[in-house]
């Protein structure tokens, strides 16, 4: 790296036309919104419903969900296709709070229990429930949560050099067991139904659309960071190692470096924006439940980043709200369309597009941080494409 | 209080008969036809007690239509005609239908129909239908057939009376089937277990010792149980001693059975996995793409299983194995479009495969849905498919897991061959460990490509008829085994036919065995979690690839 490394990192990060029209962007319409909802009377054909609001909401939830994913796919090389797993343990995380925030208005009135507790016939709260009638602990728990699993999964795969395809069905299988553990009554997850019927946070009422507005614009607010987070990731020094770790593993471990710690840490990494991001989904949708686990989550948003565009960040951004908006509008439109233009969605951006939608933007060929242009053609090692190292 | 004397009357009256009838049914007389329409003529008007009555005097007629016209009373079929109170015989039919084919009791032969407001059944009640049970039994148990006459001795077993208990030491006298012998020696072994002779108990012991039965074992515990005022129920030292050896003896073979039966349920659940995963070997193994479709290839299978069964409506039986070579077809065709139209544009990039066949997926699902809606299509089951096949009182299997277990060996069998012994395989074999070489030899890659893909598809369209049989099929019937059929080829490691096998029907068995401790739900987690770790400790699976082919992955 040439340049001098101060606070150029992430400042050069997002000195790209990329970012700065998605800051920009973001920025914009959390202010558009928060009018559109809180000035503009109900009456009025530019008011924004609840409805919609949610439907931002979970469109920017799901936009860092995809952040999170193209950093260490677009980026490392590692597919995970078990990343809605951390999503969800990050929202079950906040659900546990707003559960305990429900206290006595639930439906059994028990100052304690949750409702499923009293009608599981349990007497006290399970030990791990302990501690998330605090907001800050629950907020830990959000970070912890995903993390350590990610640590912990991540640790025992990247030490025995799992990759590629083995590593994204081990994933598959993990958040499958998530699933399955967390559809039974005993874990203490509200089994089936999951968490709902959330009344506040912070003594908030979640029924307000002030309260709506706020946790949209505290969503947007963090979405931007942690784009700008990631961002200053791939423009480090160890943003260039990931990506050589991407291009040629074994090439780059023979450089000396230590591939297995700088796989872990930025899936760590990964999976606590995934967690963030689950977090920001539960309060804003009311409702966090086992099937939030399934694989098919999982596989859906690798496919918005594929549609998107790998390895660019914003394009991640841009296919999962554009795939969701799409998802939204067909399902209500044509529920019959939807499956198909879905399916030939990706068969025509795997076979015609493979950097994905930005592709086609001139200003992703202006490319960020002095990325080779073959970089994206390459980024998955071609099976055909001997590495030095079997010669 | 009378119905009470008039049943033990009964039975009484029953005994005699069977005492003095020694040798069973032999023709004593010759039957008369007109005294045996006379006496079920009397059973149009007739109170139960007389019924009862009747029922004796038909079975002493000796008439060779005594038997199937009791039977017709046991199952509501025998009604009297209210114009000229005779009595008829009705084939089965529908509920609803307004007029039964009637039989004439005499000849059996048919005797036209009549209206269900002109006939009235002739109606039974329960001593009634336990009496005609026992005499039908006693019937059977002279029958010709061994496995009727076990069948009989089994239904006798559960009312041992003395007259039946004469009637099965005479039958044990002359029987010749070893088989039905044994079961009349555990009838006779339950009955003298109340002797008061503590050496007949003894005897009667070592009898039931021989047996599988849970009710055996059940009759055998009440003997070393206490009474609530602390003696034992079985006052003789010796026979309580010879129950506990001979209860243990019966549950260590009835677990062991058990433990036969649980891993034989695992390994035909593992030969679904089996059938499944090796279809996506192939492609994933040997070819490198990861075939998101594989699922729905496999509900094109089933679904085609249900369109062969609408198409011959007559011919079930035979359905399923014009269903096989269909499913073959029509999903190897399919597969082939893909390869053609998706995948071979996509060669070294596996995990853009996975992108474009998982929209594959969604379409072939979707596509189902409009063609044949989002309901479950009932795929029937053949008659000799159905059933169950009791190896013994402890140890059964159903036909329908067995043939697939049998289905998923010949299809594996049938794979290797053409593997290894065909031109076509070692083309395959050839293009997959290296591709520049092969081509060089002459082998058209672009084509062998597009057979390996069909073939793979055409194995998941085989494992489909053979899904059909055990799940639902509808539009999600891929998905459900998908995750799991990569698990057992990344488990068995990737491009091991071998691997696929043995890795499915271990997790078939483990899952199994894992079961009755932690339930279905939490075994099949310990699964999934074992099958992590496996991978962390020898990432390349079970049965690694080697050589060449092994390094470019």
């Amino acid at each position: 790296m040439q340049r001098p490394r101060s606070y150029a990192l992430w400042i050069g990060g997002v000195r790209d036309p990329g970012s700065t029209w998605f800051l920009g962007s973001l920025l914009a319409l959390s202010v558009v919104i928060a009018a559109l909802n809180l000035l503009v009377p109900e009456s009025s054909a530019l008011h924004l419903s609840r409805y919609g609001l949610t439907l931002i909401g979970k469109y920017l939830c799901y936009a860092m969900l995809a952040l999170a994913v193209d950093l260490i796919w677009g980026y490392c090389g590692i597919l995970s296709l078990g990343h809605a797993a951390f999503f969800s343990l990050g929202g079950y995380a906040i659900g546990m709070y707003l559960m305990r925030e429900i206290g006595p208005r639930g439906v059994y009135g028990d100052p304690v229990l949750p409702d499923f507790m009293v009608f599981l016939n349990w007497k006290s709260l399970p030990w791990f429930w302990h501690g998330f009638n605090h907001f800050a602990f629950a907020l830990l728990m959000v970070i912890l949560a995903p993390g350590i699993m990610a640590l912990i999964f991540g640790w025992f795969a990247f030490r025995s050099r799992v990759t590629g395809v083995y590593f994204s069905i081990i994933t598959q299988a993990l958040t499958y067991a998530l699933m399955l553990a967390f559809f039974r009554n005993d874990m203490g997850f509200g089994g089936n139904n999951g968490f709902t019927d959330f009344k506040d946070i912070m003594g908030f009422n979640l029924d307000s659309d002030r309260t709506r507005v706020v946790l949209l614009v505290i969503t947007a607010v963090m979405l931007g960071a942690s784009y700008i987070a990631c961002r200053a990731i791939v423009c480090s020094r160890a943003g260039r190692v990931l990506r050589a770790i991407r291009d040629a593993e074994s090439r780059t471990r023979f450089l000396g470096y230590r591939v297995e710690s700088f796989k872990l840490w930025v899936f760590v990494f990964s999976a606590i924006l995934a967690g963030i991001a689950g977090a920001l989904y539960v309060p804003q949708i009311g409702i966090i439940n086992p099937s939030e686990f399934s694989p098919i989550n999982s596989i859906e948003v690798v496919i918005w980043v594929a549609v998107g565009g790998r390895g660019t960040l914003y394009g991640a951004i841009a296919g999962a709200i554009l795939v969701n908006y799409a998802k939204t509008y067909f399902t209500s439109a044509l529920p019959e369309v939807w499956n198909y233009a879905l399916g030939a969605l990706f068969v025509l951006v795997t076979l015609f597009l493979p950097r994905g939608i930005v592709g086609l933007l001139p200003l992703a060929k202006g490319n960020h941080a002095g990325k080779p242009k073959k970089d994206v053609e390459t980024f998955i090692v071609p099976a055909k494409t001997p590495e030095p190292s079997s010669e | 209080m009378r119905w009470g004397c008039f049943w033990l009357g009964g039975q009484w009256l029953l005994g005699l008969l069977l005492a003095l009838q020694s040798t069973g049914f032999v023709y004593a007389q010759l039957p008369s036809d007109a005294g045996f329409a006379g006496r079920i003529g009397a059973l149009c008007n007739a109170t139960f007690e007389e019924k009862n009555k009747i029922v004796e005097s038909i079975v002493q007629s000796g008439h060779p239509s005594a038997q199937p016209t009791l039977t017709a009373l046991l199952e509501d079929r025998l009604y009297c005609r209210s114009q000229d109170q005779k009595v008829f015989l009705i084939k089965p039919a529908p509920e609803d239908s307004p007029t039964f084919n009637l039989i004439d009791p005499l000849t059996l032969k048919d005797a036209g129909s009549a209206s269900t407001d002109d006939i009235t059944r002739i109606v039974t009640n329960n001593h009634l239908r336990r009496v005609l049970e026992t005499v039908l039994a006693r019937f059977r148990l002279s029958s010709p057939k061994a496995s009727v006459r076990l069948q009989a001795v089994k239904e006798i077993e559960r009312d041992l009376n003395e007259g039946n208990v004469q009637l099965l030491r005479e039958r044990s006298a002359i029987e010749t089937s070893s088989k039905v012998k044994k079961e009349i020696g555990i009838g006779l072994g339950l009955a003298s277990i109340d002797s008061s002779d503590p050496r007949e108990r003894l005897a009667a012991i070592s009898t039931l010792a021989g047996s599988l039965r849970q009710d055996v074992l059940n009759r055998l515990q009440t003997l070393v149980e206490k009474s609530p005022d602390g003696t034992f129920v079985e006052s003789d030292e010796h026979v309580r001693k010879a129950a506990a050896k001979a209860i243990e003896s019966i549950e260590s073979r009835r677990s062991f059975y058990s433990g036969i039966q649980t891993v034989l349920f695992g390994l035909s659940l593992g030969s679904v996995l089996v059938l499944i995963a090796i279809g996506l070997a192939i492609t994933f193994g040997v070819m490198g793409v990861i075939n998101m479709a594989h699922g729905e290839l496999m509900m094109l299978g089933a679904y085609s299983t249900y369109v062969v069964q609408l198409l011959m409506p007559n011919y079930i039986g035979s359905s399923i194995l014009v269903a096989v070579p269909v499913a073959f077809l029509v999903s190897g065709l399919m597969g082939i479009l893909i390869e053609r139209t998706i995948i071979r544009f996509l060669y070294g990039r596996p995990l853009e495969t996975l992108l474009a066949t998982f929209g594959v997926s969604l379409i072939l699902q979707q596509l189902v849905r409009t063609v044949f809606t989002a309901l479950n299509r009932e795929v029937k089951t053949p008659d000799w498919m159905s059933g169950t096949l009791q190896l013994n009182e402890a140890l059964a299997i159903t036909y329908n897991r067995l043939y697939i277990l049998i289905f998923t060996l010949i299809v594996f069998a049938a794979l290797l061959l053409v593997l290894k012994r065909t031109r076509t395989g070692l083309e395959i074999r050839a293009v997959a460990q290296n591709r520049a070489m092969a081509k060089a030899m002459g082998i058209r890659s672009e084509w062998v490509d597009a057979i390996t893909f069909g073939l793979g598809s055409g194995i998941a369209g085989m494992a489909g008829v053979a899904l059909s049989q055990v799940t639902n099929v509808n539009a999600n019937l891929g998905q459900s085994y998908i995750i799991d059929a990569f698990l057992v080829v990344v488990f068995g490691g990737v491009g091991s036919l071998w691997g696929a096998m043995v890795a499915g029907l271990l997790m078939g068995v483990v899952d199994q065995l894992l079961q009755p401790y932690a339930g279905a739900v939490l075994a099949k987690i310990f699964v999934l979690i074992a099958l992590i770790l496996f991978i962390q400790a020898r990432p390349r699976g079970l049965f690694p690839a080697t050589g060449r082919a092994a390094e470019s992955q």
